[in-house]
């Protein structure tokens, strides 16, 4: 670990932290039908340490600029991966630059998982579709320190098994790192043999000790509520539930205003915000 | 001990003068358009003599006055925020490369000096790179600029174009002798004086009086505004002016347009969250965001890219935004504050609640602005007023005392 030293530590960007720096995408892989990862490297050569959870600011030269969460492994600073789904202008640009293709990098930005301070007790992945993305990075903590946790559970829900993200990832940390990795989708074919339903009803089936359990949830706001109201249910402390949020961000430095949820500005106090912080705020609609 | 001088109009002129021979580009309220707003000016000639302004809700007129007062109205159309916060601010100018996989991106800073030029505006001779000084600050708005400098400058990341800006300027700070009636600077523990450590810190205030003799009372805040002083030759101010201006400040305190009460004023706008006066202020509000544009404290912005036909150049700018539209908020997949009703409770709850939070202090100055120029006359002042359940009235009592700070 290069980039972590503990908690509340937090990579800090170089120069003016509104001139992005080049970044060339190295590896260029389709996911899904509408996700790709993209593997970048410096172009200057310079490392961009981060903590798992933390975000930048990628641009395509021209088109524009969207918050994106760093899905690669934080013992790796020397190469930057990128999960994006294509939902946009930005994004489209995004995902279509091929390998050679310089991309614009402010960052890495805002608070991250800190997954270490789950040592000694279980924890509890709560995934909703390309919010596996952002738990990537510290599920990878947890797998290369994974003697130091209890019981290691990723729940993670998909709309399709077409949508499911990092199938080799899922097998491998399940077979070699101890994971127990349970999948559902919202809709199956009948060609898929797993499970139909909610990912709020895998946190119900249990299997974690609560009351020393730290939960990472990363998802659309509404499945993050209820996989939060799940989790609490089952005894969660707020304190030890951590959610990663999503709001409009132009700065990703905590001044343009966009990404304020009432007090908090979600890029430099979060995006990574426990749940006894913001269960008051997300129960309100339109906050 | 406060330093004061006393200068009269042909003083103020050597002032300016003084101020444009230090290479000053001199801004000051100036009457354009049927309203007071600040320009460069040269000469006393160019202040709004004899000039003073209505003020209520929806309404904005200037008034002539019957007397040659030059500082003679309340708050102008805008504040100090567009002088160092511009509208449109270059962030970075960049160009294609390697055959076009590639791009390299300049700060507005070097871009700038590539061309011979600083941040500075472009005048229609080029950069402007004077720094700036501005005269007739008011006491709200001095709290405005030093709010501004908590925001983009004394945070964890800083806006290093107004630093910039904000570090070359020259600021002369003017006392409201006639508030209008949509001030509340008392309420709000900013105004109507000019007071060095409250707000962003001044170089010189003034003081107009009118009689017997047309003359300005001048508390020196900084080493070089004595110095301008000294130049000029300006005397010592006599204990007769000083008790003066004090008058003429104690009188307009007394004179607010209106009240606030800011008493556990954050904990009520954060209990109101489910109030129903939103849904009533919706009903008049036409989210059209002069409220946003014309507050001295609001700091929202948004970016632009901008490329030329080819797409081989493109440029990063910052534009002012406000949290009344829809695109504000949007994420993929929708707006998170779609109602107006609900952009209205985050505006005004981040002015009165969690700006304290975020910065240790009020987001509203009380300069009125927002009530002035709403063009359905929504009032603030109001409107906490209606939160905390007291309705009507937002006449001050005549009898009682300045409000300070709740904080």
């Amino acid at each position: 670990m290069t980039a972590v030293a503990g908690a509340g530590s937090r990579a800090a960007p170089r120069g003016d932290p509104f001139v992005p720096r080049p970044f060339v995408v190295r590896r260029h892989r389709q996911d899904t039908r509408d996700t790709w990862t993209l593997v970048l490297e410096p172009a200057d050569g310079a490392t961009m340490p981060f903590a798992a959870g933390q975000f930048t600011m990628m641009q395509a030269f021209g088109a524009g600029e969207a918050p994106i969460s760093i899905s690669g492994d934080p013992a790796r600073p020397e190469v930057l991966e990128h999960t994006i789904r294509n939902v946009g202008a930005v994004t489209r640009a995004l995902v279509h630059a091929g390998p050679g293709t310089e991309l614009g990098i402010r960052g890495p930005f805002g608070t991250g998982w800190e997954v270490s301070s789950g040592r000694g007790g279980d924890v509890v992945f709560v995934a909703g579709g390309i919010g596996l993305a952002p738990l990537r990075p510290a599920i990878l903590e947890v797998c290369a320190d994974r003697a130091s946790y209890g019981r290691v559970l990723l729940l993670y829900g998909a709309r399709t098994p077409e949508d499911i993200l990092f199938g080799d990832d899922l097998r491998r940390w399940a077979a070699d790192h101890a994971v127990d990795v349970q999948v559902t989708v919202d809709n199956g074919q009948h060609a898929w043999q797993g499970r139909v339903g909610l990912v709020t009803q895998l946190v119900d089936r249990g299997g974690f000790d609560a009351v020393n359990t730290l939960a990472l949830v990363c998802g659309p706001e509404v499945m993050m509520r209820y996989a939060a109201m799940a989790l609490r249910a089952r005894g969660v402390a707020p304190a030890r539930l951590r959610l990663s949020m999503e709001r409009n961000m132009k700065c990703g430095v905590g001044l343009c205003g966009h990404c304020q949820l009432r007090e908090y500005f979600l890029c430099v106090d979060g995006p990574v915000l426990t749940y006894d912080v913001l269960e008051p705020l997300m129960s309100r609609a339109e906050l | 001990m406060v330093e004061t001088r006393l200068i009269d109009v042909t003083g103020l002129q050597s002032l300016l003068d003084a101020l444009v021979a230090r290479g000053y580009r001199v801004l000051g309220p100036t009457v354009r358009g049927g309203a007071v707003v600040n320009a460069e000016i040269t000469e006393v000639a160019d202040l709004p003599r004899g000039w003073g302004d209505d003020q209520e809700p929806g309404r904005y007129r200037l008034r002539p006055r019957d007397d040659e007062a030059l500082f003679g109205f309340a708050a102008g159309a805008q504040s100090a925020k567009p002088v160092f916060f511009p509208t449109d601010e270059l962030l970075w100018r960049g160009r294609r490369t390697a055959g076009g996989s590639g791009f390299e991106a300049q700060s507005a800073e070097s871009a700038q000096a590539a061309q011979g030029g600083g941040v500075e505006e472009h005048g229609e001779d080029g950069p402007d790179t004077r720094p700036t000084a501005l005269l007739g600050v008011r006491s709200c708005d001095l709290s405005a600029v030093g709010i501004h400098d908590t925001v983009l400058t004394g945070r964890g990341f800083t806006d290093a174009h107004y630093a910039q800006r904000r570090e070359g300027a020259f600021v002369i700070a003017v006392a409201c002798s006639d508030p209008g009636g949509t001030c509340f600077c008392v309420s709000m523990g900013t105004g109507p004086r000019p007071e060095q450590g409250r707000g962003a810190p001044f170089d010189l205030s003034l003081t107009e009086l009118l009689a017997p003799e047309h003359r300005f009372v001048v508390e020196v805040g900084s080493e070089r505004g004595g110095a301008l002083l000294d130049e000029i030759g300006a005397t010592a101010a006599a204990r007769g002016d000083l008790a003066a201006a004090d008058a003429v400040t104690e009188q307009a305190a007394q004179r607010m347009g209106r009240r606030l009460d800011t008493d556990g004023i954050r904990d009520l706008l954060y209990a109101s969250i489910d109030s129903p006066r939103w849904d009533d202020v919706a009903s008049r509000c036409l989210a059209c965001t002069n409220c946003t544009m014309v507050c001295p404290t609001c700091f929202c912005t948004t970016v632009e890219d901008v490329s030329d036909l080819s797409g081989e150049s493109a440029e990063r700018h910052r534009v002012w935004d406000s949290c009344f539209t829809a695109d504000f908020s949007y994420i993929h997949g929708g707006t998170v504050r779609e109602s107006t009703r609900s952009r209205y409770r985050q505006w005004m709850t981040h002015k009165l609640a969690s700006w304290h939070d975020q910065f240790g202090s009020s987001g509203c100055v009380g300069c009125g602005r927002c009530v002035t120029w709403c063009p359905a006359g929504i009032d603030i002042t109001e409107e906490a007023a209606a939160l905390r359940g007291v309705p009507g009235s937002n006449l001050p009592t005549p009898t009682s005392p300045p409000t300070p700070a709740s904080e």
